[in-house]
């Protein structure tokens, strides 16, 4: 009785934990790539470059920094397919998912600031990314930063 | 004070390069953090708290650079770049840096980045070409 309570329990902890990555995981993923095209699509006019010069046409009168960053954390079901991913190698496309929203995201807060400052373009955008080291132990998951930042060129002085 | 990752600041001209200047700042998260963060990694998504503190802390860390680049005298940081390391289990090391310069408005007003007292010689405008 003992031996199958020590066996059943864990099962039953994984399996609700995969069902909770499974669907809420997944119903928040959609909504926010949902939320993602509509602002992307808000935003299609502006424009964004990582070229460092001025685009032809436009005449900035001042610049300054803008960024936008976001922290993102994987599901349990993605870190739980990941392992099997990693026995057998090949793309790891669950969490190319998860970073993919991230950089939307960070890019989108990025362009959002400087279209608050009322800028004509953002050029020079760099995109960085890094590992926020999670919980440890053997479940930690991945969690990842994206910082997207840029020169956003303003139409008037300081 | 204008800070901008091009070499260049459209609508300014560059006066004097005053060298490299840098800030940074190693921040640890919290156990309340890494409880809620450990409850998000079973649903994913956005862990807004850490976002929140990375943000502020990065702003600290080009509030950093920006006061040594007053230090030198200069009026406007240009080519900066950022980096994060992890430096431990929980820390983490956010490092902002860039290049130093003073600036003169090419077609607009000189900009009045740093209100303390100028730099021992202020560079003539007239003299760069």
């Amino acid at each position: 009785m003992e031996l199958l309570i020590q066996i059943i329990v864990p099962i039953v902890t994984v399996a609700v934990l995969l069902l909770l990555g499974f669907t809420i995981g997944r119903a928040r993923e959609r909504r926010h790539f949902a939320d993602l095209d509509s602002r992307e699509l808000a935003n299609r006019e502006f424009v964004v470059t990582d070229l460092r010069t001025v685009p032809p046409g436009m005449e900035p009168q001042s610049a300054r920094l803008v960024m936008g960053a976001t922290v993102i954390a994987s599901d349990y079901l993605k870190t739980f397919l990941s392992g099997f991913r990693m026995v057998f190698g090949g793309e790891m496309r669950s969490y190319s998912t998860m970073i993919n929203r991230a950089r939307r995201e960070a890019r989108l807060r990025m362009v959002e600031s400087a279209r608050q400052a009322g800028a004509l373009a953002v050029i020079n955008v760099r995109f960085e990314t890094s590992t926020v080291s999670g919980t440890t132990g053997r479940n930690a998951a991945p969690m990842s930063e994206v910082l997207c930042y840029g020169t956003a060129l303003l139409p008037a002085g300081p | 004070m204008i800070v901008v990752n091009t070499e260049t600041i459209p609508g300014y001209e560059i006066l004097e390069v005053k060298g490299l200047v840098q800030g940074n700042t190693i921040r640890a998260k919290h156990l309340g953090r890494d409880i809620t963060a450990s409850l998000k990694n079973l649903v994913g998504g956005e862990l807004t708290q850490y976002t929140e503190l990375l943000t502020e802390s990065r702003r600290q860390a080009v509030d950093r650079m920006i006061q040594q680049a007053q230090e030198l005298g200069a009026n406007a940081v240009v080519n900066v770049r950022f980096t994060t390391s992890s430096i431990a289990a929980g820390a983490a090391e956010l490092y902002a840096y860039g290049t130093a310069v003073t600036i003169t408005g090419s077609s607009a007003k000189p900009v009045a980045g740093t209100s303390s007292a100028p730099p021992a010689a202020p560079p003539p405008p007239s003299s760069v070409g």
